[in-house]
């Protein structure tokens, strides 16, 4: 065995030279992180195929679409809590979805160690921006801000 | 480069063109996606805050866009149902170029008249 060609031939299907080989499969501990994010963005992106369409349907084509669209539409909606809900899942499935997306899109494109952790900063930092904020607003919205409101909530 | 456009799913063709569309369309929703919650927070601001934004959104040019982010949607979320059945049905790969032109024709089927109702709103108010 000389030195430059040193194989371990007792450590399994991915033990491969490593004076050789270009890809060596040293696990960086990250565990199955990237099969779960991979199985998360196919679940989340069917179950946002039905929030995202149902929001567009209900929002741009019932009514007079894009032109009803007021703080009394607003008020409509989220007086129910079952839009509340169903905004809050699509809020937080839709930026998880595009976090784990962006992620990987910084990851594909960035040379530099530096560029790229500046990049997921700010993606990391706008991501619970908006999850938070989004979230707050939902659940202490006050239907009944606007005095000339004629929701049943409303009534005193 | 030669034959192997044939010989691979990913490398010029319908392949590789409907994953450029899907990432530009990707993050495109990702970047309005932001601009929309802060928006929409102007609710918790005032009503007179929120639905003053919403009228200077009223315009053709803001209608035209939201036109085109609609168009984004349907492409990414059809497109993204032709990357599910590749990857989980048995045939997936096999019948992957007549599933990008079910995307085409889904897309066409949906966007027509969803651009003729809101269109007709914002050039007819
Ligand atoms: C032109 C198209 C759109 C219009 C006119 C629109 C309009 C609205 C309106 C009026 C609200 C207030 C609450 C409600 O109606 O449920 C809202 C909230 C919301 N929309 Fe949209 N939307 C559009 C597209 C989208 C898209 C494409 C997405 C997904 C990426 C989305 C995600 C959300 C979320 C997550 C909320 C909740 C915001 C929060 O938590 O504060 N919207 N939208
Ligand atoms: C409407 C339903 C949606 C479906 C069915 C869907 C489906 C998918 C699928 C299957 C992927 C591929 C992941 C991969 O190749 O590993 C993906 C990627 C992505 N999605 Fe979605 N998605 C949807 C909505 C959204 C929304 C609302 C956003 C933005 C907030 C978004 C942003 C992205 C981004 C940035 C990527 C990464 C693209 C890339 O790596 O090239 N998607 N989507």
């Amino acid at each position: 065995m000389s030195a430059t060609t040193e194989t371990n031939y007792h450590a399994g299907p991915d033990a491969v030279s490593k004076k050789k080989s270009r890809y060596r499969r040293v696990s960086k501990g990250r565990g199955n992180f990237e099969l779960w994010s991979w199985v998360f963005m196919r679940a989340s992106g069917v179950l946002l195929l039905v929030l995202v369409f149902g929001h567009l349907f209900v929002n741009l084509m019932l009514g007079e679409g894009i032109h009803g669209i007021d703080f009394a539409f607003v008020a409509g909606k989220w007086s129910s809590p079952f839009w509340q809900t169903w905004d809050m899942l699509m809020l937080w499935l839709a930026e998880l979805h595009g976090f784990n997306g962006v992620r990987t899109i910084i990851n594909d494109y960035t040379e530099k160690d530096r560029t790229r952790w500046i990049l997921k900063g700010l993606l990391v930092a706008s991501a619970l921006l908006v999850m938070v904020l989004g979230t707050l607003v939902i659940f202490t919205f006050d239907p009944c801000l606007d005095p000339s409101s004629t929701l049943s909530v409303c009534a005193r | 480069m030669a034959q192997a456009a044939n010989g691979t799913l990913y490398r010029g063709r319908e392949g590789m063109w409907s994953w450029v569309a899907h990432r530009i369309s990707g993050v495109l929703l990702f970047l309005f996606l932001f601009a929309h919650v802060l928006d929409t927070a102007l609710v918790r601001v005032s009503p007179d805050a929120y639905n003053e934004v919403m009228e200077a959104y009223k315009n053709p040019i803001v209608g035209l866009g939201e036109a085109g982010l609609v168009a984004a949607v349907i492409f990414h979320a059809l497109n993204g149902l032709r990357i599910i059945a590749v990857d989980f049905w048995a045939k997936g790969p096999k019948y992957q170029r007549q599933l990008f032109w079910a995307v085409v024709i889904g897309f066409v089927v949906l966007f027509a008249p969803f651009a003729i109702r809101h269109l007709t709103i914002v050039f007819t108010r």
